[in-house]
């Protein structure tokens, strides 16, 4: 009898710590990306459909985020997973530049911390200055106001690299810390 | 209360209907239809991030001199036959050739110019 109950709370202590278990597996974060035919721009009855990638082939095999594409682009490129020409004909040099920029004027907010180095490894020097940014640090009046209009870093942040949701991202240093150059 | 109910659920099929409607896209993807349907064919889709995994953003961006603002660059199918813009690899050498309308004119109809993917924000211009 005694043999019997203790079998039976073994029993439910399993099937406890399985279920448990399952609801914990279940809270990782799963990305997901629409199929192009249920995504809403593209027209479910174009040829198209069938023959281009849907993202999540592509896009499931890179390292995770949780915002934008779901893939953290910028270790995809460190880390080799993907690797991108750098010019349309032949694979040349990058511009390359290492100095981080510290942002101060931001009231409450953490200042924020630009890293020249993730932005030269997509693009060249030209592609924000100086008709974007001033060469000069501090040169650019830079607001979120206008962030948020698309200006600035809302160039790309918010169109195609992650989105202004991430606030920490870029506010993510303490207000006492300078320039590393 | 039966009416109470019968209201309940027609208002969530009008919001289910109203979520189905709404454009969603991958997040960077462009729609460009400043002239393909007056011109006839479905708005073209640009997916950013099948082009990032391919190329830098430079490439297009420095080399084709394409704006970083949707809707800024005036393209023309002709340009892009005669190798400029999409026209650089879309040749059938890099990329598929021009022959291929519907692989990029792939876009539902009535579907405006634009950044879409809202997996977060809704992108420049639209907060």
């Amino acid at each position: 009898m005694r043999r019997a109950v203790n079998s039976v709370l073994l029993i439910t202590l399993i099937t406890g710590l399985s279920f448990s278990y399952i609801s914990i597996a279940e809270q990782q974060p799963v990305r997901k990306w629409k199929p192009i035919k249920d995504d809403g721009i593209h027209d479910p009855a174009s040829s198209a459909i069938g023959v281009l990638q849907n993202p999540a082939e592509a896009l499931s095999v890179l390292p995770p985020d949780t915002a934008g594409n779901q893939v953290n682009w910028v270790k995809a490129l460190r880390d080799g997973h993907i690797k991108p020409r750098t010019h349309l004909n032949k694979q040349g040099k990058l511009e390359r530049l290492d100095t981080d920029i510290i942002m101060e004027d931001t009231l409450e907010m953490p200042n924020v911390l630009f890293p020249h180095r993730a932005h030269t490894e997509w693009m060249d020097c030209a592609s924000c200055h100086d008709h974007i940014f001033k060469s000069k640090a501090g040169a650019t009046p830079v607001s979120m106001f206008d962030i948020l209009q698309g200006k600035y870093c809302g160039r790309c942040h918010g169109a195609v690299s992650f989105p202004l949701t991430e606030c920490d991202r870029c506010h993510s240093v303490g207000k006492k810390r300078k320039a590393s150059k | 209360m039966f009416r109470s109910s019968l209201g309940k659920i027609s208002g969530f099929v009008v919001f289910l209907v109203l979520c189905s409607s709404v454009a969603y896209g991958e997040y960077g993807d462009v729609v460009l239809n400043k002239r393909s349907e007056a011109e006839g064919v479905r708005p073209v889709v640009f997916p950013h991030w099948f082009h990032r995994i391919r190329f830098r953003c430079k490439v297009c961006h420095t080399e084709l001199g394409f704006e970083m603002r949707a809707g800024a660059n005036d393209v023309t199918m002709q340009q892009i036959i005669n190798g400029e813009f999409c026209g650089a690899c879309h040749n059938g050498v890099i990329a598929w050739p021009t022959e291929n309308c519907e692989l990029c004119h792939s876009g539902k109809p009535g579907t405006k110019s634009g950044i879409y993917g809202g997996h977060e924000t809704l992108g420049p211009g639209k907060w």
